[in-house]
This record gives structure tokens, C-alpha cells and sequence, in this order.
């Protein structure tokens, strides 16, 4: 029972809720969903309190409960191509699925060649301009590949773990990572210039 | 088309490879395609900078989001408190 001494649930909204639904807007961007998942896992963590060992802080451990309901979202998201859309429902990039090279030899098309932006070697830290367009053209991305893109550099998550938690085959990891960021370049690009 | 050629060409082998190296070790095999088509052209070399911008940035963007705090409005915060106190009865 002195395990169950360390978590006192009568605090953890007071203490950890700013800071779990931060964390699960910047992964999702959709407060609404946010707030619910830490509702969830405020009451999941209720439940199996038993669980808790105490070598992890209280928040980390609430945290990473939060981690599998953030994935979750991911996983039922990625139903085909469909687009985050903006907050208001708009549609997101009509074409994802464009073709950036020539068919028959994989030469960049005319038109989709990269173009010097300026700030190749920016510190992007403290770039607002820069991380605001990153943003919006994130939210432009098919549902999939934005949670594949983001695991990967937000959380710095294995490939592996992603791959097992969304059911993708390494090589289609691959391909998702290698589109993503034709598409996000390509409407950095296009905000830029 | 001759092997040299067709990587010399191939752009979208290039950028795919480019994308790969910067998360796996690259094969043998990989990293000699790469190193080849690097080396004629500059237009791959550009995406490759933009590509690494791109990371960079990502990182940044989720080191600011963690750094600036949202906060929860206290009648949702009160709400969820209640449901928690609710079972601990």
C-alpha cells in the first residue's frame, strides 16, 4: 500500500492538467480532443493506480497513459488520405498525392523543382515566421501522414513502434516519411515565395 | 540509359534515400547511389538542406509548444476533478 501513497488523484487536475492538455495539443491540434483525452486519462489512470511504480514521477506516468490515447487518436484517424482540414473544417491539400518527379526517369517535374528559400540555414528556434507556415502546412497533410510525421520528430518514437502501433510495413514507413516531406516543402515553398 | 546515368537522373530515388539516411544507416548500395547523385546535381542538394531545415524546425516547434503552456479553463478543470473525486468514493 506505500506505492499508493505517492499518488494523490485528489491533486492531479490541479497539478498536471495544464500540462497534459498541452501536451496533447501540440500532437493533435484539436483542443476539443485534447481535453477529452485528458479526461480519459485521469480516469484510466484511476483505474489501475495498482499500476504505478513508483520509479517514474506521477506525470510521467500520466503522461504516458496520455502517449497510447494520443496514438490511438492517430491509429483511427488514418483512415486513407482524408486531410486534418483547418479547425474549421476546410479542406486540406486537394492533391497529396501529386507527382513531384518526371514518370519515366525520376527527375524533378519543371514546376515542382525546389527553389532557394533564404533560410536553408536558419536556427528555426525563435523563427516565428518559419514555424507558423511549418504549422499550417502540417494541418495540409493526410491524416496518416501527419501522425507518422509527427511521431517520429516530436517524439522522436522508434520506427518500429510506429510501424507495430499504425500496422505499416517499414517500406510504406518509408514512403510516408519521404512524401510527407516532398508535400511540406513543397507548400513551405509556396508560402515562402 | 546506362546505371550511372539512371541515378544521375533519378531524383526521386535521391530525395527518397535523403529522407531515409537522416533516421537509418543507409546500405552500401544506398549510400553509393546517393553519393553519385549528389554529386551532379544541385537541385537534390538544395532539397537535402531545405530537408534538415524542415527537422530542425520540427523539433523547435514542439520544444516551443512544450515550453508555452496552454491552460485549461478552471470550470473544465473543476469538472474533471469532480468526475475523479467521484470514484474515489
Amino acid at each position: 500500500m506505500a506505492k499508493i501513497a505517492v499518488l494523490d488523484p485528489r491533486q492531479w487536475v490541479s497539478l498536471y492538467a495544464d500540462y497534459l492538455y498541452s501536451y496533447a495539443v501540440a500532437r493533435l491540434d484539436d483542443e476539443e480532443q485534447a481535453r477529452d483525452l485528458v479526461q480519459e486519462t485521469f480516469l484510466a489512470a484511476l483505474e489501475r493506480t495498482e499500476q504505478f511504480r513508483g520509479d517514474s514521477s506521477e506525470r510521467t506516468w500520466l503522461t504516458a497513459i496520455l502517449k497510447h490515447k494520443v496514438i490511438d487518436v492517430y491509429r483511427r484517424r488514418h483512415s486513407g488520405l482524408r486531410t486534418m482540414g483547418g479547425a474549421d473544417g476546410a479542406p486540406g491539400d486537394p492533391e497529396p498525392e501529386r507527382e513531384f518527379f518526371e514518370a519515366d526517369n525520376g527527375h524533378w517535374k519543371e514546376e515542382y523543382s525546389p527553389k532557394a528559400l533564404g533560410v536553408e540555414d536558419a536556427d528555426p528556434l525563435g523563427n516565428k515566421e518559419l514555424s507558423s507556415v511549418l504549422q499550417r502546412c502540417l494541418k495540409k497533410l493526410p491524416a496518416l501522414w501527419f501522425s507518422v510525421f509527427t511521431m517520429k520528430h516530436m517524439e522522436e518514437a522508434a520506427t518500429e513502434m510506429i510501424c507495430n502501433e499504425l500496422k505499416l510495413t517499414p517500406g510504406n514507413f518509408w514512403v510516408i516519411i519521404h512524401r510527407a516531406k516532398l508535400n511540406l516543402r513543397a507548400c513551405i515553398q509556396k508560402a515562402w515565395m | 540509359m546506362g546505371v550511372i546515368k539512371k541515378i544521375q537522373y533519378n531524383c526521386r530515388e535521391a530525395t527518397y534515400l535523403i529522407e531515409k539516411r537522416q533516421h537509418v544507416r543507409l546500405s552500401i548500395k544506398e549510400r553509393i547511389h546517393l553519393l553519385i547523385h549528389l554529386s551532379g546535381c544541385s537541385v537534390c542538394r538544395l532539397f537535402q538542406q531545405q530537408s534538415r531545415m524542415i527537422n530542425r524546425a520540427m523539433k523547435a516547434l514542439f520544444k516551443e509548444s512544450a515550453g508555452e503552456e496552454r491552460r485549461l479553463d478552471e470550470d473544465v478543470k473543476r469538472e474533471m476533478q469532480d468526475k475523479i473525486n467521484e470514484r474515489l468514493r
